[in-house]
């Protein structure tokens, strides 16, 4: 009980820093295929006079993926009837036509206005239509769903941080006495503060454990994956080991740091 | 005789505020039974301290045990205190450390091997009559029995000075009886000087000691 409660308050603010942290990479994470999912979706349609040369197109921005030609029957299917096949022939040599290009990413509005103004420099290319209207609704709603996570998370941040420094002057105090008193009888610096930095290294260990558990239970749960799947995309919610270890190294660095304040801080009394 | 202590021309003060000991000199032969005596707030704490090097002396030199404590560096500075024990009026045990485990701590710091250390710990206990307790930790005892696990732990890693203040200020007899012995065994069978700070000089001394008294910021001895 009593070694529980010697752990307990720093092993809780590592979690919650732990939390936090993993929160913010798996919105980034969901971010990001989000875009690539609407980007996949999306495309931008060109009219133009002339023939356009895909390789051409393609050159002006290293965004552009593909350029595909449209075939005009679907429009001459709308004039509909009445038109003999040589008519037709005529009419399909007289219609503009009609491009479809589609993006590697999913564009900002700023992006989007760029990449008309440059498709519109093209002589033969006389409308760019980017469904602007739909477009910015999405993209506002991505950003929107990114700030909320996102300040949610940081809140959690900042009150850790403030229970770490509350928590500090706590420890200060208690492992203050025990340096003292090793310091009484001739114990060096760093045997004084090796209890302090083993304790800072296990509840490191714990906190890194105890997140590890939760988000691997978190990454296989159904009822989380069916939330992305039902938006449409696939994201890592939990890479084993990369993600491990920043956590490990993040708690590590804390945790050391927190203890180095604690011995650097402490002045033998007299 | 070899001096352990020597004190020359020496005042101590707390930061900037006024002199405590002022301008002192004064030597301790090396084996002797010293006790020092004088009114509350005169200073017997204060000197203490300077002892142990918790409070650097403001003026003039004090050496202890080859040490000289102006200006000295830590490492020396606990070199020295690796041979010294100490026994405080308020015990200064580490409260989440079991008896045993304070009682060792002298002999961790210097290095002892484990089962060295085991063996003068069991016997430390029983000198102490506690080795009921041992796994018990500070608070569960009484003030007696805290005190006496500070006797044992500045006995521990047998220092060639032992200094103690007030170390019987408000004990039962039975405590007090048996720290008086202790610390009377120490210096008669390993002839460790033993530095005592207390208001009443015990009536049963079975050795001979010297006494000094504090009082306005000088130290003289009491023949
Ligand atoms: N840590 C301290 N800081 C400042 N002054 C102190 C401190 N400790 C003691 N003093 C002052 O030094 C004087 C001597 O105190 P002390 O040596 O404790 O006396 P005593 O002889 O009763 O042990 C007193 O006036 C006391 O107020
Ligand atoms: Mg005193």
């Amino acid at each position: 009980m009593k070694s529980f409660k010697n752990h307990f308050s720093l092993v809780i603010a590592l979690l919650g820093i732990l939390f936090s942290l993993q929160v913010f990479f798996i919105v980034d994470r969901a971010v990001l295929a989000y875009k690539e999912n609407l980007a996949k979706h999306y495309s931008l349609v060109l009219v133009s006079q002339k023939t356009l040369v895909s390789e051409e197109i393609l050159k002006l921005d290293k965004n552009f993926s593909e350029l595909l030609e449209l075939s005009p029957d679907s429009v001459i299917k709308e004039l509909n009837s009445g038109f003999s096949q040589k008519n037709i022939e005529l009419l399909k040599l007289t219609l503009p036509k009609f491009y479809k290009l589609k993006l590697r990413i999913y564009p900002s509005p700023k992006e989007l206005a760029d990449i008309s103004q440059k498709l519109l420099k093209n002589s033969s290319i006389g409308k760019v239509e980017t469904f602007s209207k739909t477009h910015d609704t999405t993209y506002k709603l991505l950003l929107l769903f990114k700030t909320v996570i996102t300040v949610f998370a940081a809140t959690l941040l900042i009150v850790t941080i403030l229970l770490i420094f509350k928590e500090l002057r706590i420890w200060q105090f208690k492992h203050s006495e025990r340096m003292s008193i090793m310091g009484l009888f001739g114990a060096p610096v760093w045997l004084r503060s090796a209890v302090l930095f083993r304790l800072a290294i296990v509840d490191a260990l714990i906190a890194t454990l105890l997140s590890f558990l939760l988000f691997s239970y978190i990454s296989t749960n159904d009822l989380v994956l069916a939330q992305f799947e039902s938006i449409g995309i696939e994201v890592t919610l939990f890479n084993t080991i990369e993600d491990s270890l920043i956590m490990l190294g993040v708690s590590m660095v804390v945790s050391i740091l927190l203890a180095t304040f604690i011995v650097l801080g402490h002045k033998e009394e007299v | 005789m070899d001096k352990v202590i020597i004190a020359d021309n020496l005042s101590l003060a707390y930061s900037n505020d006024e002199t405590i000991i002022n301008k002192v000199k004064f030597s301790i032969d090396s084996g002797s039974f010293v006790f020092i005596t004088g009114a509350s707030g005169s200073g017997k704490s204060t000197l203490l301290k300077s002892l142990y090097g918790a409070l650097k002396p403001k003026e003039g030199s004090l050496i202890v045990g080859g040490v000289e404590l102006k200006g000295v560096s830590s490492s020396k500075l606990n070199f020295l205190r690796k041979h010294v024990g100490i026994v405080f009026q308020d015990y200064k045990l580490v409260k989440e450390w079991t008896i045993e485990k304070n009682i060792m701590l002298p002999l961790i710091i210097n290095g002892y091997e484990k089962s060295v250390t085991q063996n003068q710990v069991d016997s430390l206990l029983k000198h102490v009559r506690l080795k009921h307790q041992a796994g018990k930790y500070p608070l569960e005892l009484s003030g007696g029995e805290q005190q006496r696990v500070a006797m044992a732990r500045a006995l521990a890693h047998n220092p060639i000075l032992i200094l103690a203040d007030e170390p019987t200020g408000n004990l039962d007899d039975y405590s007090s009886q048996l720290i008086w012995n202790l610390l009377e065994g120490a210096n008669s069978q390993l002839k460790t000087t033993v530095i005592v700070v207390t208001h009443h000089i015990p009536e049963s001394m079975n050795i001979d000691y010297k006494h000094f008294h504090i009082e306005y910021g000088s130290i003289h001895e009491v023949i």
